[in-house]
């Protein structure tokens, strides 16, 4: 027992080890000096109680992309689209802020409202193009992605343009009411917090406890017999797709009314392709979720100090939580056959473990 | 639009669409081999950082090509290696690999960015050039245009007309009976992918030392993906994947020149038609609906059945080779 508990703890933490010696690697090969790197980075996401509210506005909408993302990749689906479902959110709860002139307590739902429709429509048409239209989810997704970013930069030059002037800085400022209230001294606020944990909460039950996300699992793991026994595939698929799109949008409507108060060109903020890795990393289990999406948020925050303080390109963040993820995948591959070979008679299948071709098929 | 002006479109719409066409013959014979390379978008920005950067530190563009190469050939192997040693999926490694070579893009080219640089230089080729309208569209550019009508054959005759690329097809479709007739499966598709991966750095090096001169960045962001489709587009066939490449080299073009005539319409539009048209190519290769249409006359059918391809039996697909 306490072995296994030392074995799981160097293969956990092993990865993330030589992740941050890569990633020191990478800072000296620039000419940086790493120590004043990590602590800028420290200092730009944990320095004051207002950057860690920042921070916890950061881990909001990547929660709520990646609880959604939970859902798609149950169904063995990968929704690269979720960017674009996180952008339509923006955009609707952008329509509805400009359209609806209501006090804070019925405008502030209804944002909500609007946002979970932009993302839900906006993945359904992936859904369909992937069911029905047999356009594999990862380039439906990502031309509808691109689309999407062309819709903001359109409305953002064009119809909903600052007035006098044309610019691609983004719309003009939603009126208050739309706003998120936010804790006194703090950029974040109690309504997204808790929209993000009872979303994590309502995800993680359903997925484990439920026989809908039983079947959704059989959908993942193989859809033909999940087809075969009796499970709608092509209508559990577009629901998941759907769903994903709720809390895509979710996410897009926190960026749209508590981050920027207005819609930007880059409104996305990335959290979608942020989600997918903090899914991966998480090995697509919802506890571990709200924890990496932590360690992600912080280290995207952190970086972006980096630049100002210490002339190094912010993209250091990228750079070190892609390395942690692609090591630890590569190091449960490793993990895995180092387990096939010290036991060669049974076949361990991590949940990473491609489709094999055997010979029996043939 | 008078011929010699149309001449001079056609020659630059082939030119330019050398790095496209280098990326959709290097995907096409790793996906021939049954390894789905999907870190494209990021490889191809990598490698054309990299490419850039050793040209403009060292003013050697020999050295500049086969670095980018090797960034290509390298992340390749990551990805063939995780798959074929580890079993893992192709698609998550080559997905965190798309993000992680971009990043890695912009982090390590903050110094070149918007610097002045070498290039590649024009070369027509004596004597050939000046073939009336042959001449003008195929013999009138530099090495690296050359290269890729090279590439685009050399690929289409290394699979379809030798033994091994006979071979090459069937590990990619049966690897099993390919296997048991002796070929050593695994050993192959790690290095077609290696091949295929040098000339998605190919591709980035000619991005940014010929087609758009010099590094910013995310520059040739959108190629790799729009590289990926057009494999599909193509059937996994490199002739045909070529005659997509160049299809979308022309609308872009034709997108440029429509955008000068009307002006009003944003020039959004104009830059998402590429993922619209992506879209909408790959439901036309791939919809059932379309199918039936085409299967009620027999001659329709065969042309159909001619347009469109079938991927490789065992894309994406781990063998055990025991």
């Amino acid at each position: 027992m306490t072995k296994n508990f030392w074995t799981n703890l160097v293969w956990g933490v092993g990865p993330i080890i030589l992740g941050l010696i890569l990633t020191t690697l990478a800072l000296v090969a620039v000419g940086a000096n790493p120590l004043q790197a990590y602590q800028s980075m420290w200092n730009g996401a944990f320095g004051n109680t207002a950057k860690f509210g920042d921070l916890i506005l950061v881990w909001v909408p990547l929660l709520l992309a990646s609880v959604g993302l939970l859902i798609t990749f149950t169904a063995g689906l990968w929704n690269i689209g979720i960017e674009g479902q996180i952008v339509m959110g923006a955009i609707f709860t952008a329509w509805a802020a400009r359209a609806f002139d209501f006090p804070s307590i019925i405008l502030i739902p209804l944002l909500f409202l609007a946002g979970m429709l932009g993302g839900a429509l906006w993945a359904l048409l992936a859904g369909v193009l992937k069911t029905y239209g047999k356009v594999h989810e990862i380039f439906g997704g990502l031309g509808l992605n691109f689309i999407a970013t062309a819709v903001t930069l359109y409305l953002i030059i064009g119809p909903w343009k600052l007035p006098g002037i044309a610019s691609t800085s983004g719309t003009e400022s939603f009126r208050p009411a739309a706003w998120l209230p936010t804790l006194p001294g703090l950029s974040v606020g109690p309504i997204e917090i808790t929209v993000a944990l009872v979303s994590l909460v309502l995800v993680y039950f359903a997925l484990r406890g439920t026989l809908w996300g039983l079947k959704l699992k059989a959908i993942g793991k193989n859809t033909r017999s999940a087809f075969w026994i009796g499970v709608p595939t092509t209508r559990y698929m577009l629901g998941a797709f759907a769903l994903c799109g709720v809390f895509a949008g979710m996410a897009g409507t926190v960026q749209a009314i508590g981050v920027w108060h207005r819609l930007i060109p880059s409104i996305s903020g990335g959290y979608g392709y942020l989600g997918i890795l903090v899914v991966l990393l998480s090995g697509f289990q919802a506890l571990g979720v709200p924890f990496v999406a932590f360690f992600f948020s912080a280290v995207s925050k952190g970086s972006v100090a980096l630049p100002l303080d210490l002339n190094i390109d912010s993209s250091l963040g990228g750079v070190l939580q892609g390395i942690i993820v692609l090591l630890v995948v590569l190091s449960q591959g490793v993990r895995a056959r180092w387990q096939r070979a010290s036991a060669a008679a049974r076949v361990d299948s991590t949940i990473l473990a491609a489709p094999v071709t055997r010979a029996a098929e043939e | 639009m008078d011929t010699h002006l149309l001449l001079i479109t056609l020659a630059s719409i082939l030119a330019d669409s050398a790095p496209l066409v280098f990326a959709v013959i290097g995907e096409t014979i790793g996906e021939k081999a049954g390894v789905t390379n999907l870190s494209l978008d990021g490889s191809i920005l990598l490698s054309a950082m990299v490419g850039f950067a050793v040209a403009y530190t060292t003013n050697n563009l020999y050295l500049a090509f086969l670095a980018a190469m090797l960034v290509g050939a390298l992340v390749a192997a990551l990805i063939a290696f995780s798959s074929i040693v580890l079993r893992l999926d192709q698609i998550a490694v080559g997905f965190v690999l798309t993000l992680l070579c971009t990043d890695l893009s912009t982090f390590f080219g903050n110094p070149f960015v918007r610097q002045p640089g070498p290039s590649v230089p024009h070369l027509a080729i004596p004597i050939l050039e000046n073939i009336p309208i042959i001449g003008a569209l195929f013999f009138d550019h530099n090495v690296v245009v050359y290269l890729s009508f090279v590439a685009i054959l050399a690929a289409w005759w290394w699979i379809y007309k030798t033994q091994p690329g006979l071979k090459l097809q069937g590990i990619g479709e049966r690897p099993a009976a390919a296997f048991a007739r002796g070929t050593n499966v695994n050993l192959q598709r790690f290095l077609y992918t290696i091949v295929g991966g040098s000339l998605v750095g190919m591709a980035g090096a000619s991005y940014s030392l010929f087609v758009k001169l010099g590094w910013s960045y995310h520059a040739t962001s959108g190629l790799g993906w729009i590289a990926l489709s057009i494999v599909i587009f193509g059937g996994w066939n490199p002739i045909r994947g070529a005659i997509g490449a160049y299809i979308f080299g022309g609308l872009q073009s034709f997108g440029d020149f429509a955008q000068s005539i009307f002006p009003s319409v944003p020039t959004q539009v104009f830059q998402t038609a590429p993922f619209a048209f992506m879209i909408i190519a790959l439901l036309l290769v791939s919809n059932d609906a379309i199918d039936r249409f085409f299967s009620g006359s027999p001659v329709s059918r065969k042309i159909w059945q001619s347009l469109r391809g079938t991927p490789p039996g065992a894309l994406s697909t781990t063998f055990e080779q025991e």
